[in-house]
This record gives C-alpha cells, structure tokens and sequence, in this order.
C-alpha cells in the first residue's frame, strides 16, 4: 500500500516556475493556410469574405485578409516533433490528469506573411482537496509574438492532476 | 454574413444569434487536416471505445472552440475585436451530436477607452447539455 502523498507539487516544477521556454518559430502564414482553416471551421457554409477575398478585406478596419482567431500557425511542422511521453495513467495518486481548459487572450490579428514566435511558462499552481482527492491545478501560458515584436496571443491553459 | 452592432445598443441579458453544426467525420477531418490533429479517438471508432467513450470515435475540443469563435465573429462583425475567449470541456461530442452554440451578454463595460460587453458562452447538445461552459469579452464599436 503506497504511502499518501501531501503534496502533487514536483521539484520540477518548482525549478521550471516562470522559466519561458526556448522560442519556437512557425513557417510564415500563407493566404492559403488561413483560406482552408476558415473553409474547416465553417464547413459546410462559405467562411467569411474577412478570411479569403482581399478585396472585400481592404474595406475593413483590418484592411486586408486576417486568419481566424482561432487559427494555428504550428500546424504541421517539420520535422514531425516526436510524441510527448505520456506517464501511465490511473495507476496511483497524482497520475490521474484531466484538460482544465484555457482562457485566451487576443492582442493582434495574424496576416499572411506574418511569423509567429511562442513560448511558454509554467507560471502558477495551485492544490487543494477536492471530491477527486488531493488536486493540483497547474497553469501554462503560452505567448505568441509576430516578426515585429508585436504580441499578438496570450493563452493560459490549466492542467488537472489528481 | 458580417453585421456591424454598436456597443450602444446592446444590452445585458440579451442573447446573441445562435450557431449551429451538427458533425461527424467530415467536420472533424477537415478540422484535423488544417490542425494536423490526426489522433485515433477522434478518427476510428474502436480507438474511441478503447479511450472509454462507447458511442466511438469524437470530436476534438478544438473545434468546439473554433465553433465559438465563429458564434462571436458572425454576431459582433468584421469591426469588432473578440478580445478574450475562455472555456472548458465538460462533455464529449459525440457523432451526429446538434451542437448550439450560443451566447448571453452579462455585462457592459468601457475600459481604456475600448467598449466591452462580456459573454457566458456554451455549446449545447441535442440533450440540452452545456459541452463547453466559458466566458468571452468582446471590443464592439461605438456610435460616440
């Protein structure tokens, strides 16, 4: 019988506390990325004229084609980045985990041409019992900026360990 | 369709237009294709019983949260700013699922010199079952 944990707060974690990652560098946005993303997310209605036709988009505050907000500018990188180990799941106290969602914040919008640089950093946690047992929330935040320096996304996602 | 709604003539407790998908494997493929988010639960449906969801293969919350984004976009227009999105995953989507998404604004606010209304989103299913409680601010225009 494994002994209970008082604490689902690593040493790892601790170290890594409001460490920002090396930054990443997307491939620049081409018109045809945000084009097929706007057509996937609208499927099966038109998207609108914002995400594809550049002379509608002139006549908008944007003045010219913008991607989605939701859009992914890390979608298919190469090369293929190999799959995060996952720890085994459910076999004991602190290896249950769950999505505990994200909050997203947009600052500027993404332009063909632009490249995107993220990173990210564990910057806050927090434990306390809940009906799961013994609950760790762990925030990420992730920051996207363009090539001139302009922030362009700020995204907090929480994981749930238990 | 774009529509163009003014700060002023909002008000709280209004719900803005509903948006509707309901999917299955075409709309999760096509999401998968521009995402390059191929995972077995979201494409075979033994991969989605064996990930414990016995209806089989389901979509990914991913494009829930697209969904909502289109929700805030095709109500506010091509002048606003959706400034904030945030949400959870409560429940699966399920093939063949009616997903609603919809919106209720809960407050109004003017902060550095930009006009807020805050949103509760969801996206409901055929049940009536919130599948993704969250919460959105969005920068409109103002007549001022």
């Amino acid at each position: 019988m494994s002994e209970k944990l008082d604490t689902l707060v690593t040493e790892e974690m601790m170290e890594k506390r409001d460490q920002w990652s090396e930054p990443r560098v997307s491939r620049p946005v081409s018109e045809s990325d945000i084009r097929k993303w706007a057509i996937a997310v609208y499927w099966p209605e038109e998207p609108p004229k914002l995400y594809w036709d550049e002379e509608y988009a002139k006549s908008t505050r944007y003045d010219g084609i913008i991607a989605p907000l939701d859009f992914n500018p890390f979608a298919w990188p190469v090369p293929v980045p190999p799959a995060a180990p996952t720890p085994p799941m459910g076999t004991g106290q602190g290896t249950n985990a769950m999505n505990g969602g994200q909050v997203v914040e947009y600052v500027a919008p993404i332009r063909p041409g632009d490249v995107i640089s993220t990173s990210t950093a564990l910057v806050d946690w927090n434990e306390r019992e809940t009906r799961l047992g013994l609950t760790l929330f762990s925030t990420n935040e992730t920051r996207w900026t363009n090539q001139n320096g302009e922030l362009v996304r700020i995204s907090k996602n929480t994981s749930i360990r238990y | 369709m774009a529509n163009n709604v003014y700060w002023e003539d909002i008000e709280v407790g209004y719900e803005i237009p509903k948006w509707t998908r309901k999917t299955d494997f075409m709309h999760w493929n096509r999401y998968a294709a521009v995402n390059d988010e191929f995972v077995y639960i979201h494409m075979d449906d033994e991969a989605g019983r064996a990930g414990a969801n016995e209806q089989g293969a389901f979509g990914m919350g991913n494009l829930r949260f697209a969904y909502l984004h289109n929700m805030l976009r095709d109500w506010a227009g091509d002048e606003a700013w959706v400034k904030t999105v945030g949400l959870q995953y409560r429940a699966i989507n399920q093939k063949n699922d009616i997903l609603d998404c919809v919106g209720t604004v809960v407050a109004k606010r003017v902060e550095n010199g930009e006009h807020l209304v805050d949103l509760e989103i969801n996206v409901v299913n055929q049940n009536g079952q919130g599948t993704a409680p969250g919460q959105a601010t969005v920068v409109l225009p103002t007549r001022a």
